[in-house]
């Protein structure tokens, strides 16, 4: 992928809202569909502008959980109390509306398909909503298998607070494995934070060499990168995001 | 509010530099260790973004946005180096 801009090549882009629907209690599924998008590999972000009637602006990114040449493109916002975007795109934000957009950024955390003959495999970790860009390379892996091992261990509070259920449900080549910290509906596995015991019984071990993609909260990917490092894992092989909130 | 990472500038840094730079490397001007933009602490604020060595936490750089313009001082990068295709 070239990363280079091309002069008058467009960063910002008029999106128009397709399709909005909850995705958890909190969150929502907002569908863009951007005619000057240039289509985004798997894990990428975009930022989203909002302009007030007196010119004032904020911005924030947000990961897109749809890849490929498509011109239209999926993401899942979690309202953050008191945040002065999400509460807006979650609430107020309607079919038909129209948003400024930059994108797609972020080439460090991407996901493409390998054409190496052994691929190594490849472990996902997620917090809450950090879910989406790793949901994104599930699924662009799912459409263009190139024979690695998929395995997503994703951390979550309750059951209703997953993000794409369904979607992941029907992944038939990514391994996914769920922690719950608050209420877990399976009697065997009672709710709880993630642990390092907990990350090393539930991913792929340090000697298969995964490529290991993390995102979450600040909080829990310095927690997880840490408990990597500590299995035996190479620093080198680990990329994280992290968006700040809380654990 | 926690920080972030240097993915959170990549948007901003893509109107300045015309490129994706999550992936170039910057070295640090205090304790020399070499690392990716995406990898390096990042503070968000109303005033701008404030860049952190993620090995020994010196300042590296300060970002601010003033009516449209971009502008960025790397008082703690001794050498930023592009990714290679």
């Amino acid at each position: 992928m070239s990363s280079t801009v091309a002069p008058g090549k467009v960063i910002w882009h008029v999106a128009r809202v397709s399709a909005v629907s909850e995705e958890t209690p909190t969150a929502r599924r907002i569908e863009l569909d951007i005619p000057t998008w240039p289509g985004n590999d798997a894990g990428a972000h975009l930022d989203v502008r909002l302009t007030a009637p007196d010119g004032y602006q904020a911005a924030r990114s947000y990961s897109i959980a749809s890849s490929g040449a498509g011109k239209r493109v999926v993401i899942a916002v979690d309202e953050v109390p008191d945040g002065e975007v999400s509460p807006y795109l979650v609430r107020a934000l309607e079919v038909g509306d129209e948003l400024e957009v930059r994108g797609p950024l972020g080439r460090f955390f991407l996901w493409v398909p390998s054409d190496e003959r052994e691929p190594a495999p490849v472990q996902l970790i997620a917090g809450g909503s950090g879910v989406v860009p790793l949901y994104a390379m599930a699924a662009a892996h799912d459409q263009h298998n190139d024979g690695s091992e998929f395995r997503l261990l994703y951390s979550v509070r309750t059951s209703g607070d997953v993000f794409f259920r369904e979607e992941l449900d029907a992944l038939t080549h990514t391994t996914v494995d769920l922690n719950y910290t608050r209420a877990s509906d399976d009697a065997t596995a009672p709710p709880g934070r993630l642990t390092q015991d907990k990350l090393a019984a539930l991913t792929l071990p340090p000697e298969s060499h995964p490529r290991i993609f993390v995102c979450g909260p600040t909080p829990f990917v310095e927690a997880v990168s840490g408990w990597l490092v500590a299995l035996g894992h190479d620093p080198l092989t680990i990329r994280t995001e992290r968006f700040g909130g809380t654990a | 509010m926690n920080h972030v990472d240097g993915n959170a500038l990549a948007g901003p840094l893509l109107e300045l530099f015309g490129v994706d730079m999550t992936t170039a490397t910057g070295r640090c001007s205090g304790c020399h260790d070499v690392d990716l933009l995406a990898r390096a602490s990042v503070y968000i604020s109303q005033m701008g973004a404030v860049i952190h060595c993620h090995s020994c936490g010196i300042v590296q750089g300060v970002l601010v946005e003033i009516e449209g313009a971009m502008s960025l001082r790397l008082p703690g990068v001794a050498l930023v180096t592009s990714a290679a295709e």
